[in-house]
């Protein structure tokens, strides 16, 4: 078991013939990810990854020919809401947006429509989900992680790595990791994914990393206090970054006094997380 | 990206908002040609992107042209928080009967804008939202629908706004609304939107905020930014398309990914050193990129040992590892180095380095270790010295 991504997932590549889509879906297909299809407006009838993956020109035509359920999109940011209606109208369950960049205005419709639909999206600008041994869809290195029983989620893209690595390091292995993006506004927050974790039999400890900005951490801290069971252990990046400046992330920025790191770590602390210093530290929390 | 108020009452006024008249000067003279213009009482007012410019002598009123001359002389090339007045706006000064604030902004936790309305406008917003938050009201709009003629006047009643003044408002409040969503503002407000002795309204003062991941849609905005705002390092940083933010400390980082890249400076922080920057040289950085940030980095004087940190996804390490080869054989740098490289062709990426004069580390602790480690000899060194 794990979540969000399986063996049987069957995934769908929205830009599969650009440079990131067509190496990254290279890359999943080698890790054993069952690609069904690829869309690119323009170029439905072609075949890429060794003639194995056909392309059509629209999300509803690839998945009513493919019985595709997951999508990941790789389209530049200024097409991504585009790309991700269309994902949603075509009624696919899980749209996983890894571009970067996408206006805030284009999310917040994203959300307002979607949120009335069956439809999950995670990110944008997020590596992705990685189930050990099963599927991966988005980028997260494959040989970084090994199957275990330790469910992941994160804000952040090398983060994430550093910690699968350091759980590696130490024999640990990941039932799921889930990187849910660096944006202001995003699909999947954190309540979500712990709550699925929470759920997950193959899920047995959580770690969570979090940033600077927004309120997710401080929310995700009450969510943890009053309904998880399960052991969870936390970093927060971000503790020396100065206020009302823009950390890189669309997201990590502490504004008006709000977002601060202390903040979200003393919430996490009072709800029982182990916190670390540093994300090395992360896997001898987890014991 | 911030823009000037003189800009934000522009891009107000298009959609529809009354602004006062007035003209943007950059000599004492125009000043005095503006006020001439407009006859009658004037604001000199300072256009520097930085809050508490009243405070700080930036902005005053003119009886005459003179006096307008004079205060824009005083007020051009004054100092306010760090930046230098270029431009001042001369506005006709207005009967002020009552102040009102009115904003939108983006509410990350409902994922949709918000109207935020006071009837104690001219003060600081974030010190009403502290002290006397019920003060504040607040409607969020559905971006979908965009904002509705029943909350504008909902909004109305709850400050208490004299009735006849209720279609001006609809008229102003939705001209924000447009402008806001327009122009990909991640903030937009009046403040204070002045009910005059004449019993109108007019905003007098503006501001906004534009949505930096938005500007390729927004050519007009995007050519407003003010270089003045950006160190030379931060205007190379953003053609090259690295976030880099200059700190005070004394280790250089160079980082893949932003989490990882503020996790590299706590890290440092907490054993004992201090960071210079935060630098996220992105995803899949070639060696040309990796170069521009050596040479950003390089160029602060502060720095005393660079930290590079890079754990390879699509980043390959074989690429930094050119890229710093080719920094150091252009910039040929005095400060040591340490480096840390894990992931997609690591191996390849340490090779290319070994002949170069580096300290490596295997884990992130490690790396931060040793590079504190140096940055504290260096300064007993200097010291000794």
């Amino acid at each position: 078991m794990s979540i969000l991504v399986n063996k049987d997932t069957r995934l769908l590549v929205q830009g599969i013939t650009g440079n990131e889509g067509n190496f990254h879906a290279t890359q999943m297909a080698a890790y054993g990810t069952n690609i069904v299809a690829g869309v690119t407006p323009g170029k439905g009838g072609e075949w890429v990854l060794d003639g194995k993956v056909p392309v059509f020109d629209s999300v509803k035509l690839a998945a009513e020919a493919t019985g595709a359920n997951t999508s990941v999109i790789f389209v530049p940011a200024r097409f991504a809401a585009d790309a991700i209606f269309e994902a949603a109208d075509a009624g696919l369950e899980l749209i996983v947006c890894i571009t970067e960049g996408v206006p805030v205005k284009d999310m917040m419709r994203v959300r307002a429509y979607i949120d009335q639909l069956d439809t999950r999206l995670l990110g944008p600008n997020c590596p992705g989900i990685l189930t050990p041994g099963e599927a991966k869809v988005g980028i997260i290195p494959g040989n970084i992680a090994i199957p275990g029983n330790v469910g992941a989620v994160s804000r952040s893209g090398t983060l994430t790595y550093e910690v699968l690595y350091a759980l590696k390091q130490k024999n640990m292995g990941a039932s799921t990791c889930v990187g849910i993006g660096g944006d202001p506004v995003n699909g999947t927050n954190f309540i979500d994914v712990l709550e699925m974790f929470e759920n997950d039999p193959a899920t047995d400890k959580v770690v969570m990393l979090g940033e600077i900005g927004g309120t997710d951490e401080e929310q995700a801290a009450e969510f943890i206090a009053t309904k998880m069971t399960k052991p969870v252990a936390a970093f927060i990046a971000g503790q020396t970054a100065p206020p009302g400046k823009r950390m890189g992330h669309a997201g990590a920025i502490i504004q008006s006094g709000s977002g601060k790191a202390e903040d979200k770590i003393k919430a996490l602390e009072e709800a029982g997380v182990r916190v670390a210093k540093h994300p090395e530290e992360l896997p001898d929390l987890l014991g | 990206m911030k823009i000037h108020e003189y800009q934000s009452k522009r891009i107000f006024e298009k959609y529809g908002v009354p602004i006062p008249s007035g003209g943007v000067a950059v000599s004492a003279k125009e000043a005095y040609n503006i006020a001439t213009d407009l006859g009658g009482k004037v604001i000199v007012k300072s256009q520097v992107l930085v809050g508490g410019r009243g405070k700080a002598g930036g902005v005053k009123l003119a009886n005459t042209p003179e006096e307008a001359e004079k205060h824009a002389s005083d007020i051009l090339g004054m100092d306010i928080k760090g930046l230098t007045v270029r431009k001042v706006l001369i506005d006709e000064a207005s009967n002020i009967a009552n102040e009102i604030y009115l904003g939108i902004t983006n509410d990350r936790e409902k994922k949709m804008p918000v109207m935020m309305v006071s009837a104690e406008g001219g003060v600081e917003i974030e010190e009403v939202a502290r002290v006397t938050p019920e003060k504040i009201i607040k409607v969020h709009i559905n971006p979908l629908l965009g904002l509705q003629g029943y909350q504008m006047r909902d909004i109305a009643a709850s400050i208490e706004l004299p009735r006849k003044n209720w279609k001006e408002f609809g008229v102003i409040a939705s001209g924000l609304w447009k402008a806001y969503n327009g122009s990909d503002a991640t903030l937009a407000e009046i403040n204070p939107l002045i009910i005059t002795a004449e019993e109108t309204l007019l905003a007098v003062d503006g501001k906004m905020l534009i949505d930096d991941s938005a500007l390729f849609r927004q050519k007009d905005i995007a050519e407003m930014r003010d270089l003045d705002l950006e160190t030379e390092s931060e205007i190379v940083a953003r053609e090259n398309d690295l976030a880099y933010i200059q700190l005070d400390g004394e280790i250089g980082c160079m980082v893949n990914g932003a989490g990882l890249a503020m996790t590299t400076m706590d890290i440092v922080t907490l054993f004992g050193g201090t960071a210079a920057n935060f630098l996220d040289i992105g995803g899949g950085a070639n060696a040309e990129k990796v170069s521009a940030a050596f040479r950003i980095i390089l160029s602060d004087p502060n720095v005393k040992v660079v930290l590079i940190n890079i754990f390879g996804g699509i980043t390959r390490g074989d690429e930094v590892a050119k890229g710093i080869l080719e920094a150091i054989e252009e910039v040929k740098p005095e400060v040591p180095m340490v480096v840390r490289l894990v992931g997609t062709n690591a191996e390849e990426g340490r090779a290319l380095l070994a002949d170069a004069d580096m300290i490596t580390a295997e884990t992130l602790a490690e790396a931060a270790q040793k590079a504190v480690a140096v940055a504290t000899k260096t300064v007993a060194t200097a010291k000794e010295a």
